[in-house]
């Protein structure tokens, strides 16, 4: 699966910078597959979903830091009792983030 | 050494902008962390930081790309103790949706097969209703009768055909044409006892009991489909999981995987026309 989010364009062609999160693994069950994605950008905006709402705050956080930083992350998330306790979903499963920049820090 | 990732996001759009198959393999474990390569058919684009690597990837690369799955791959790297991984996403074309019949039914199909990721062809001798104006999303509109419109198309096993002309002189000369092709799925509008008359026919034109059995008729899944909207949500159902090898139905009623292709799950038995 591979996904597209028409806002990176809309977002670029606005000056921010971009950060880009995908699932790149999955272990058990989780509540998106690989190739997810969830963008963010510089000025605070989410579109997309690579956990349906189960670790978004986390890896919201995580590609604000990548953005700062300009240098990628890989992210492992076990979704599991505490968070599946938040949410109410109990997938079991890991999931694998992997959080790049579309841009250069400035 | 490898060149910014925005430079890669803008390549990217312009190869899928091409239509051209092309994977992204992005280190994901290892380093240089999110260094990435661009796999083409042809060639490939920027560099992991090995070229070995390079090569190896771009291999897997292109199986991923055939089986039309994206997925993270270890790869050992000689004189190192762990292996990489790699994430490589891959863009097949879009599947394609070849509508037959511009009519009602033909309008809500085309848009929902638009936003599920198809390419969607519209055929129909008729000029009044093969028209941009009824179908503005799709990617071409073909006024032709439909075996004329068949042979216009470059048919693959991924691909869909969907006839909903509900008139024998139209739409026999669909199936005929439609079955002679590798299409993954064909489907035919109408109703129980048109549908048996039309076995009959297509048996007496001697098509074979195989290649009747490719023939979805009546399309679409029982989901008890009024409107033009909801046969079109039937016929797209039924379509997506005969291309994941599932006949459909309530998950409730099955086991296994959710997602994706067809396992040995009671109750997911594959169709005739799985992939």
């Amino acid at each position: 699966m591979n996904e597209t989010l028409p806002e990176i364009a809309l977002w670029r062609g606005r000056g921010e910078r971009v950060a880009l999160a995908t699932v790149v693994k999955v272990e058990g069950s989780a509540p998106r597959p690989v190739g997810a994605k969830m963008a963010v950008s510089s000025g605070g905006e989410l579109a997309g979903s690579v956990s349906g709402g189960c670790v978004e705050s986390a890896v919201f956080e995580e590609a604000q830091d990548v953005l700062a930083s300009g240098t990628p992350k890989l992210l492992r998330y076990g979704i599991t009792d505490e968070m599946a306790w938040d949410v109410g979903l109990a997938c079991g499963g890991t999931i694998e983030v992997f959080v790049e920049p579309l841009d250069a820090p400035r | 050494m490898s060149a910014p990732a925005a430079t890669f996001y803008d390549r990217l759009q312009e190869v899928l902008g091409q239509g051209l198959p092309v994977a992204v393999a992005t280190l994901v474990r290892g380093n240089p962390l999110g260094a990435k390569l661009l796999v083409l058919a042809d060639g490939v684009e920027g560099g992991l930081g090995e070229p070995e690597l390079d090569a190896a990837v771009a291999v897997a690369a292109r199986d991923l790309l055939a089986a039309g799955r994206s997925a993270t791959r270890a790869f050992p790297i000689p004189g190192q103790d762990e292996a990489v991984e790699v994430y490589v996403e891959t863009y097949p074309p879009p599947p394609l949706l070849l509508i037959v019949g511009a009519v009602h039914v033909a309008q809500p199909l085309c848009r929902f097969a638009k936003a599920l990721g198809f390419a969607v062809v519209v055929a129909d001798a008729r000029a009044a209703l093969a028209t941009t104006e009824r179908f503005p999303e799709a990617d071409r509109i073909i006024q032709e009768w439909p075996d004329v419109a068949l042979g216009q198309v470059a048919v693959a096993p991924s691909t869909s055909v969907a006839i909903l002309t509900h008139d024998p002189k139209f739409d026999e000369p669909a199936l005929l044409g439609a079955l002679a092709t590798p299409a993954g799925y064909i489907g035919a509008v109408g109703s129980r006892s048109t549908n048996q008359d039309r076995r009959r026919r297509l048996e007496d034109a001697g098509v074979s009991p195989t290649d009747l059995a490719r023939v979805h008729g009546p399309i679409g899944l029982d989901i008890g489909a009024e409107t033009p909207e909801e046969m079109a949500i039937s016929i797209l159902a039924e379509i997506v999981a005969a291309r994941h090898g599932r006949r459909g139905g309530p998950l409730t009623a099955a086991s296994g995987t959710i997602r994706g292709d067809v396992d040995d799950a009671v109750g997911n038995q594959p169709t005739s026309s799985g992939e």
